[in-house]
């Protein structure tokens, strides 16, 4: 395609360049190579002339590759001087000339064991960080809170049904779906084991403690993380991004106030509504499955159901569940106040806002095990 | 430079082109001509569709009815390779600069020549250089992402990668707005000497009346979906189209300002 473009012959102390054919883009690579071919022959000379009165096209692939030429002999302390330049390149080749000497880009890099020393030191710091962002923002939202409460008509009541529609009411069929088909797998699990040893009516047991104290609330809590947690998150790291939050603040609003306050308002009311629906929908997946596979008719489920369970393992799901909203939601504004200017922070930090929303609500759960535990529910 | 003769060398011809959105249209029958070597200012008012048309030329928006040639080549039914064989020979410059937010300022001007050219990570790095010099910035900017630079380093940046690959036409969509008077006079300067040093074709949409007068070959006016006009800064301020009148000759425009010092 490209052929000869530069051509040496040398004279001496005289060496004469002429270039030839198109000297743009799609020719650069091999005519790189030809540059550098040329710099890098004849120790002993003293002058170069380069003619570039064959040259029929250019660009600023071609003069920059040219100026490497001149210059690279320049700094051997050689004359150069370029001729036969057509007349309407001049204005090209003059303003290549000006550019400043390009600088090998400053990548600085330590040794692997160093590395990993500074990563491990940067994670730690951030984790630090994020914890210490998780109180100011609840600190923020307590604030925010007392000065609703003292002002109850500063709450954006819009708002907040609007997120409530969001996070609550659209999310009730794919909760209602979900927690089913886990009542009934934990159902169908239970009944095919317990049969060996003929405790198939333990099941019931099984199935009301576990979905009333554990799984409802759970199941409901990782849902809304995903759902809820990380639109949060996108939402107000958009918002950041194009500046719309120091728009408000500049006109004198707490985003707290505006935007937080109402979506984590909106989730604890939200949550402890999904966790009871959650909760009927997997009782009833369970008992239509120990019905259907197991045999046990609804009559005595709900016979055996009411002396497995008391008010307080429906109470201790319950109670979590406006936790659990706590932290979905705090996290979610957290990891969206710290997004940056780029999309790529935008999903780092949605990702990041899931990840560390579904691990505190598992270890929250874990917390709240051992509390109830010890004080006997 | 000879004005509008028919003997010019055409490189982007729009015959008869409709653009709507819905049962709106935006643009109805458009003819445009942009000549090679020139610089064409696309003027209108806020919402006329300068965008849309750039935006149909340029592919990224259906139109409904006409034909948009770019280097004689008609785009709506060349083959996947011939079309990118024309991608390749224009620059965009977007209205916000549209720099991916991820890469820095180097790899925003390096993704296109890489894409597109086999070079060594050497030369790439000195065409960055010499690419940023050409648009006025220095090399401290290399390193930078998008987010850290100023409105003006912005367009200046998305303007180096727009010419990343030496394109035969540039579009810029309001190159100037958001520049102080000062940054803007600069831009225009810029996109002149560009414009006389590698021979590019420009497509400039704009509002700003110095830039017309300052850089433009020609002006084609955009009104009621229609090209009302197009020529000469002298051939708008002659004409007596109200809207031209009213744009060319109103309190913000020079016309306007001679005219009432000599009140």
């Amino acid at each position: 395609m490209s052929g000869v473009l530069l051509e040496g012959t040398a004279e001496g102390e005289r060496l004469r360049l002429a270039g030839t054919g198109a000297w743009v883009a799609e020719n650069a690579h091999s005519l790189e190579a030809q540059v550098n071919a040329a710099t890098r022959g004849g120790g002993a000379v003293k002058r170069v002339v380069i003619d570039m009165g064959r040259v029929d096209r250019l660009d600023t692939f071609g003069a920059w590759l040219l100026e490497r030429l001149t210059r690279s002999f320049s700094v051997r302390g050689c004359e150069t001087a370029v001729t036969g330049l057509r007349e309407d390149y001049r204005a090209l080749v003059d303003e290549v000339h000006g550019v400043a000497p390009a600088q090998a880009p400053a990548h600085r890099r330590g040794s692997s064991l160093t590395y990993a020393i500074a990563s491990i030191g940067e994670s730690i710091v951030s984790v630090g960080g994020s914890f210490s962002a998780f109180v100011n923002m609840l600190g923020a939202l307590v604030v925010a809170l007392l000065r609703v409460v003292a002002h109850p008509r500063r709450f954006r009541f819009t708002s907040m049904v609007h997120q409530l529609d969001n996070v609550g009411w659209r999310a009730v069929p794919i909760m209602l779906l979900i927690t089913f088909l886990i009542g009934a797998i934990i159902a169908q699990q239970g009944i095919f084991h317990f049969r060996k040893f003929g405790a198939d009516i333990y099941v019931v047991d099984m199935v009301g403690i576990l979905v009333l104290r554990e799984i409802g609330v759970l199941i409901v809590s990782i849902m809304v993380a995903g759902r809820s947690g990380s639109a949060y998150t996108a939402e107000l790291g958009s918002m950041k991004m194009r500046e719309e939050i120091d728009a408000l603040q500049t006109m004198g609003f707490d985003t707290t106030e505006v935007l937080i306050l109402p979506r984590i308002v909106a989730l604890i009311i939200g949550v402890p509504i999904l966790t009871f629906l959650g909760s009927m929908a997997a009782l009833y997946g369970g008992g239509l499955v120990c019905w259907l596979y197991g045999g046990i008719s609804p009559d005595i489920f709900l016979q055996r159901l009411k002396e497995a369970i008391s008010l307080d393992t429906f109470e201790v799901g319950m109670i979590k569940a406006p936790f659990m909203a706590m932290v979905i939601g705090v996290v979610a504004s957290v990891e969206g106040m710290a997004v940056k200017g780029s999309s790529e922070s935008l999903g780092l930090q949605t990702t990041a806002s899931v990840v560390e929303s579904i691990f505190l609500v598992i270890v929250l759960d874990g917390m709240f095990a051992i509390f109830f535990a010890s004080i006997g529910m | 430079m000879a004005k509008g003769n028919g003997s010019r060398d055409v490189v982007i011809e729009v015959r008869g082109v409709t653009v709507g959105f819905g049962e709106h249209t935006v643009l109805d029958q458009i003819d445009l001509d942009v000549y090679r070597g020139e610089i064409l200012g696309f003027v209108g008012g806020s919402g006329a569709g300068k965008s849309v048309l750039m935006r149909t030329i340029i592919g990224l928006l259906p139109k409904r009815a006409g034909t948009i040639k770019v280097l004689g080549v008609d785009l709506a039914a060349a083959s996947d390779e011939e079309r990118h064989a024309v991608e390749r020979r224009w620059g965009v410059l977007f209205q916000q600069g549209a720099l991916f937010s991820s890469l820095t300022v180097r790899e925003n001007l390096q993704f296109p020549i890489r894409e597109y050219l086999k070079l060594s990570q050497r030369l790439l790095d000195e065409l960055v250089i010499a690419k940023l010099d050409m648009v006025g910035l220095d090399a401290s900017a290399l390193d930078k992402f998008p987010s850290e630079l100023s409105g003006g380093m912005t367009k200046r940046v998305a303007l180096a990668r727009a010419l990343a690959l030496d394109p035969d036409i540039v579009f810029l969509d309001e190159p100037t707005s958001g520049l102080d008077p000062i940054g803007a006079g600069d831009f225009d300067t810029l996109i002149a000497t560009l414009q006389r040093t590698l021979g590019i074709t420009v497509f400039m949409v704009t509002h700003d009346l110095d830039s017309l007068h300052t850089v433009c070959d020609r002006i084609a006016v955009l009104a009621d979906g229609k090209v009302i006009a197009a020529g000469t800064m002298d051939t708008m301020l002659a004409s007596t189209h109200p809207w031209l009148r009213a744009y060319f000759h109103g309190k913000r425009s020079r016309a306007g300002h001679l005219e009432a010092a000599n009140v």
